[in-house]
C-alpha cells in the first residue's frame, strides 16, 4: 500500500540530496477572490521529474502559468536557487533559464519557424536605433535545435502552419529545450497525439532530466507520469492531495489515486484531517 | 536508482519524417507567403488596363497627380497595415489628421503662436488621442473598431464646433505669414518639376514612412512583437511578448501618421477646412488591405499598403482621364476591395490549414 509523506512540501525531507532550483513555499493564486491554488508547496530539483497529476480544473495550469512566470502569487513566494523571485512576465522566468512547453503549444500559424522559435526572445545585431533581428542566426540555431529533437532538412522560414502536426510539437519542444537551461515545464498537451508524439513527449522529459534539468511534468495520464517521474504532486481543487515518490507508489497505486476521483478527495479530506494546520 | 531504464525509451530520432517539398511548391509557397503579391498584380493590371485607354496616365504629368493622390493614403496606410498585422483598428486616424491641422491652424492664427511649437503641440495632441484610443483597447478588451469609431465621432464633432466657436467657420487660412511658415514649407510643401510633372515632398515622406515601417516589421524585435500579437495573441502573451505595449506604440503610430498627413494638407493649402464626412479612414483600410492584410491579424505587408495606396491612385486618375463619371471610382474601389478579400481569404486558407499527422 502506498504511503503519504511529506505534506510539509519537499523542503523538509531533503536529507543528502541536492538544494532545490525552483521552489514554491505556499503559493496561493487567485482569479478575482476565486483561489485557483491554495498554499502549494513543491520542490523541482536538478535532474528530477516533478509530475503534477489531477483532474481538470486541480489547478494544474495555473501551476504551470504561475511557475512560467504569466501568474502571480497572491501569498507565498517563489524561490529561484533559494533567492525569492518575482517575474513579471513569460520573457522574464525564460531569461532566467525556465522555459515551458506550452499546452496549446503557444505557435502563432502565420510566423515562420524561426520567428515562432525566437518570439520574446529574438536575438539582435547593433547598437538601438539600428538593432535589428540577427536573422541569420535565428535560422541556423532554430534548424540546429529542431534537428536536436529529430526533424532534420527544415527550412526555418517556411510558415509554422505549413509544419505536420508532430513537427509543430517538436518546434514547441525544441524551443523549450534552448531557452530552458535551468527548469523546463512541460504541459502535456490535450489534443489527441499519435503514439510517436507521445513518445516524443516524454522523450524530451527524460533528455531534459538527464542533461541535468529540473522537469516539471504536468499530465493527465498516470502512465506517462510512472514512466518517467521521480516524485508526483497531486492536485485536487487547487490544493496538494499528495506528495508522493516513486518508492511510494506503483503505476496501478497512481492510477487508482489519479482515475478515482473519490479515492483522491477521501485522502486529501483524511490529509487535511491530520494536518489541519494545511 | 535511475527511475526510467534507457532502454524503455529511445533517445530523440528522426522520428518525425518530414517529406520533402518540390522545388517548384516550395518556390509557389514562398511566393504566396508575400502579402504584398497581391497588390503588386493589382497594380501592373490597374495600371495595364487604364494606360492602354489614356496613354498620358504614364506621362510625368499623369504620374505626379497618380503620387501625389497616392502619398497620404500611402502614408496612412503603412500604419494602418501594422496596425492591422497586430490585429486591430483605427478608423480616427483620417479625423485626426483633420483635428491636428485645425489644432496647428488656430494656434498659429488665434493664439499667435509659430509654426513649429504649434505643430509640435499639435502632434502632442495626436498622440494624446493616439494613447487614448490605444489605452483603452487594451485595458477594457473592447473592439478597436468601436473604440476609434468613439474617437472619430467625439473629434469630428468637437472640431466643427470648436473651429465654429473659435475662428467662427469651419474654414481656417491665413497661416502663410506666420513666423517659420518658410522652413515648414520647405520641408512639407516643396515641390520639384520634372517634365510637365510637378512632384511634391509628400512623396518622400511617404517613401521613409514605407521603408520605416517594413524594415520595423520584418527585421526588429518589435515587428516580430507585432506580428505575435496578432497572429497568435495567446501564444505571445505566454511567451513574454510585450502585447499591450506593442499595441499602445502602433496606436500612437497612426496617430503620428494622421499629424504629418494633415499637416502635409495644412501646409499646401495654407489652411484647413473642416469636412463633416466618414470616408477617408475607410479608405486607408481598403488600401491595407488591397495591400494584403488580413482583417484577422497576424499577416501583411507595409510595402503591400503602399502598392494598394498605389492601386488606389491609379484607379482614381484612370477614370478621369479615360473620361468616365468620376462616380465610377467608389464602384471600382468596392469591387478591387471584394477581390482583395476573396485572395486574402484564400491565403489565409491556405495558410491556417493544419496538415493532419
Amino acid at each position: 500500500m502506498s504511503t503519504v509523506r511529506g505534506l510539509d512540501g519537499a523542503g523538509g525531507t531533503a536529507e543528502g540530496r541536492t538544494p532545490p532550483v525552483l521552489e514554491l513555499r505556499a503559493v496561493t493564486v487567485r482569479f478575482g477572490s476565486v483561489p485557483a491554488l491554495s498554499r502549494v508547496s513543491l520542490a523541482l530539483r536538478a535532474g528530477e521529474v516533478t509530475c503534477v497529476l489531477g483532474e481538470n480544473g486541480s489547478g494544474k495550469s495555473s501551476l504551470v502559468a504561475l511557475v512560467s512566470g504569466l501568474l502571480r502569487p497572491a501569498e507565498g513566494e517563489l524561490c529561484l536557487d533559494g533567492q525569492p523571485v518575482r517575474f513579471r512576465s513569460p520573457q522574464q522566468a525564460r531569461s532566467r533559464g525556465i522555459a515551458t512547453v506550452w499546452q496549446d503549444l503557444a505557435i502563432a500559424p502565420l510566423m515562420s519557424v524561426w520567428r515562432n522559435f525566437f518570439l520574446g526572445a529574438e536575438p539582435t545585431r547593433g547598437t538601438w536605433p539600428f538593432r535589428r533581428l540577427d536573422v541569420g542566426r535565428a535560422e541556423e540555431v532554430a534548424a540546429r535545435a529542431m534537428a536536436r529533437v529529430g526533424v532534420t532538412g527544415l527550412d526555418p522560414a517556411q510558415p509554422a502552419s505549413a509544419l505536420q502536426a508532430g513537427e509543430r510539437q517538436c518546434l514547441a519542444i525544441a524551443r523549450a529545450l534552448h531557452f530552458g537551461a535551468r527548469v523546463l515545464v512541460v504541459d502535456e498537451p490535450t489534443a489527441p497525439m499519435t503514439v510517436a508524439q507521445r513518445a516524443l513527449v516524454l522523450q524530451s522529459v527524460v533528455a531534459a532530466r538527464d542533461s541535468g534539468l529540473a522537469v516539471l511534468f504536468v499530465t493527465h495520464s498516470p502512465q506517462h507520469a510512472h514512466l518517467v517521474g521521480d516524485r508526483f504532486l497531486l492536485l485536487g481543487g487547487g490544493r496538494v492531495a499528495g506528495d508522493l515518490t516513486r518508492e511510494d507508489v506503483d503505476v496501478d497505486d497512481l492510477t487508482r489515486l489519479v482515475a478515482g476521483g473519490d479515492e483522491l478527495t477521501r485522502l486529501g479530506e483524511q490529509l487535511r484531517a491530520a494536518h489541519p494546520d494545511r | 536508482m535511475p527511475p526510467v531504464s534507457p532502454e524503455r525509451l529511445a533517445p530523440f530520432a528522426p522520428a518525425a519524417h518530414v517529406v520533402p517539398r518540390s522545388a517548384g511548391r516550395r518556390l509557389f509557397d514562398r511566393l504566396l507567403a508575400r502579402p504584398s503579391i497581391g497588390a503588386l498584380l493589382g497594380v501592373l493590371s490597374v495600371g495595364l488596363f487604364f494606360a492602354l485607354q489614356a496613354p498620358e496616365l504614364l506621362s510625368a504629368g499623369g504620374v505626379a497627380t497618380i503620387l501625389d493622390i497616392a502619398a497620404p493614403l500611402g502614408i496612412g496606410g503603412v500604419a494602418v497595415a501594422l496596425l492591422l498585422v497586430a490585429g486591430q483598428f483605427d478608423l480616427s486616424i483620417g479625423v485626426v489628421a483633420v483635428t491636428t491641422s485645425l489644432a496647428t491652424a488656430l494656434l498659429v492664427t488665434e493664439a499667435g503662436l509659430g509654426t513649429w511649437p504649434a505643430l509640435l503641440l499639435s502632434l502632442v495632441v495626436a498622440l494624446l488621442v493616439g494613447a487614448v484610443n490605444g489605452l483603452l483597447v487594451v485595458t477594457t478588451g473592447l473592439p478597436s473598431f468601436l473604440v476609434t469609431l468613439a474617437t472619430f465621432l467625439v473629434l469630428q464633432g468637437g472640431s466643427l464646433a470648436l473651429s465654429a466657436a473659435i475662428a467662427g467657420s469651419s474654414r481656417v487660412s491665413g497661416l502663410a505669414g506666420a513666423p517659420g511658415w518658410e522652413s515648414a514649407v520647405a520641408v512639407f510643401g516643396s515641390t520639384t518639376q520634372l517634365g510637365d510633372g510637378r512632384f511634391r515632398i509628400s512623396l518622400l515622406w511617404w517613401l521613409v514612412a514605407t521603408a520605416l515601417t517594413t524594415w520595423l516589421l520584418w527585421r526588429t524585435r518589435f515587428g516580430n512583437a507585432v506580428f505575435g500579437t496578432g497572429g497568435a495573441p495567446r501564444a505571445a502573451r505566454e511567451l513574454g511578448v510585450p502585447v499591450r505595449r506593442t499595441t499602445v506604440l502602433l496606436f500612437l503610430g497612426t496617430a503620428a501618421a494622421g499629424w504629418l498627413i494633415g499637416t502635409l494638407g495644412l501646409v499646401r493649402l495654407g489652411g484647413v477646412q473642416v469636412d463633416p464626412a466618414l470616408g477617408a479612414e475607410i479608405e486607408f483600410i481598403v488600401v491595407a488591405v488591397i495591400g494584403g492584410c488580413l482583417l484577422t491579424g497576424g499577416y501583411g505587408s507595409t510595402v503591400g499598403a503602399s502598392l494598394g495606396a498605389l492601386v488606389y491612385a491609379i484607379a482614381r486618375e484612370g477614370i478621369s482621364l479615360v473620361g468616365w463619371d468620376p462616380r465610377w471610382f467608389q464602384a471600382f474601389l468596392g469591387l478591387m476591395l471584394l477581390v482583395a478579400l476573396l485572395a486574402n481569404g484564400v491565403v489565409r486558407r491556405r495558410l491556417r490549414a493544419v496538415p493532419r499527422s
